[in-house]
């Protein structure tokens, strides 16, 4: 049980990475990996949505749609939206320290395709309450990994000597490549990966 | 107050590419053209890169998702443009998003049909199409506001200009990495084909070459700009 769940949570952070594997989540990641402060937020923001869409998914397949298996995405975009508004409306009241921290973060990633993917992939595998648990935590945590190591070659990169035409995107976009690159050294790690 | 935040800010507002709102009036044909290369969704407003990069290790995998996501826009900028004097303000966005959902559930089980094993290779992203951030921002921008012939006008550009950049993509991908096209072999068995291109690093590599290619490109035409002025007033001298 206990390894079939750090087998979980390992794959989902680097072998399955979702930002550099699987092209979950490119939004965030390419648009506030600019410090390293705003991605280990945006990434602490992601956790908390994840963790908090894995349980209510568990909930919507244990309970409603094994009776209405054609809503599937229906269900799980308006649960994803409602569930993020709620969250925020509760944190501001409970805690506005960590209201003004998450910020903008939040709303922002209602519509990440990472927690959409992640309600699909868990259906899909049918994982029971603790293994989506563990997958969600892997994921986040795999995203804010690829979160912190953008934004930090991104902050030695302004200090380079970068050619005009080559700024923003298509910048990124290489230093997404070659870490996609790195990261494809974890393939295999986990054998039945 | 708090600020008002489009979805296309919501989704991938954060990297630069401003929505294309109204800034003046167009005409009918220009709605039809701008999303296939002045305005195109991937290649110029940098929207909708998940599926870009994910499901472009191959020309057929590109085509089909690329009709998918044509259809999907197509039929809820037609829907949300007829309905749009029926739907209150504040609940807009989950209106825009349940149409595009339904469409999208039914291009889910239209591919499933069709082409089941394409649809094993596209995984997730046929359903991830409901957070296509193109097309949520079709709708806030354009669908939303706009007669039905016009909203459909552009939702064909747009899906167009997305068809195409991920044909492009597929194309340079497929070819280079499986030295393929189509499932065609190209360059015989002596081509030892780039594997690089057709795993996760390739896509980030070949947009990141496109978006290269067409910045160096408007720096030139930029450059060139000036000059073309300059013999434009000449000449406009000489005919007074």
């Amino acid at each position: 049980m206990m390894d079939d769940l750090t087998w979980i949570f390992f794959s989902a952070m680097v072998v399955n990475n979702f930002t550099l594997m699987l092209f979950l989540g490119l939004c965030p990641f390419l648009g506030v990996s600019a410090r390293v402060e705003t991605a280990l937020r945006m990434g602490a923001a992601n956790i908390f949505v994840l963790t908090l869409t894995a349980v209510c998914v568990w909930t919507l397949n244990t309970f409603v749609l094994v009776y209405a298996p054609y809503l599937r995405l229906i269900a799980f975009i308006i649960v994803i939206a409602s569930l993020v508004q709620i969250v925020e409306t509760v944190i501001k009241k409970l805690s506005p320290v960590l209201f003004r921290q998450l910020g903008i973060f939040l709303p922002l990633i209602t519509t990440n395709c990472a927690i959409l993917g992640l309600a699909i992939f868990q259906t899909n595998r049918g994982y029971g309450f603790f293994q989506g648990l563990a997958f969600a935590l892997g994921a986040g945590a795999g995203l804010t990994l690829a979160l912190v190591l953008m934004a930090s070659i991104r902050e030695s990169v302004d200090l380079g000597d970068v050619p005009e035409v080559a700024r923003g995107t298509a910048l990124v976009l290489v230093i997404a490549g070659s870490l996609s690159l790195a990261f494809m050294g974890f393939a295999g790690l986990l054998s039945s990966a | 107050m708090k600020k008002e935040i489009t979805p296309a800010e919501l989704h991938c507002g954060a990297h630069g590419a401003a929505p294309v709102g109204l800034r003046r009036v167009t005409t009918p044909g220009e709605d039809l053209l701008r999303g296939i290369w002045r305005e195109n969704p991937v290649l110029v407003q940098l929207l909708g890169l998940c599926p870009t990069l994910a499901v472009t290790n191959s020309v057929a995998n590109s085509i089909v998702m690329g009709l998918a996501t044509f259809f999907v826009l197509l039929g809820s900028s037609f829907l949300v443009s007829t309905v749009k004097r029926f739907v209150p303000n504040a609940i807009r966005i989950s209106t825009y998003v349940l149409i595009i959902a339904t469409f999208v559930t039914v291009a889910e089980f239209v591919l499933q049909a069709l082409v089941p094993d394409i649809y094993k290779a596209l995984g997730p992203f046929v359903a991830l199409i409901i957070v296509n951030c193109i097309i949520l921002g079709r709708q806030e921008a354009f669908a939303s506001r706009q007669p039905v012939g016009r909203a459909v006008l552009d939702a064909v550009g747009m899906g167009g200009g997305f068809l195409i950049a991920l044909l492009l993509m597929g194309a340079i991908r497929e070819v280079l990495g499986s030295g393929t096209f189509l499932g065609v072999d190209l360059f015989g068995p002596r081509f030892e084909p780039w594997v690089i291109m057709v795993l996760p690093p390739g896509g980030f590599f070949t947009l990141a070459f496109l978006l290269l290619a067409i910045a160096w490109r408007k720096r030139a035409r930029v450059a060139q700009a000036p000059a073309r002025e300059r013999s434009a007033g000449v000449a406009a001298e000489r005919a007074a």
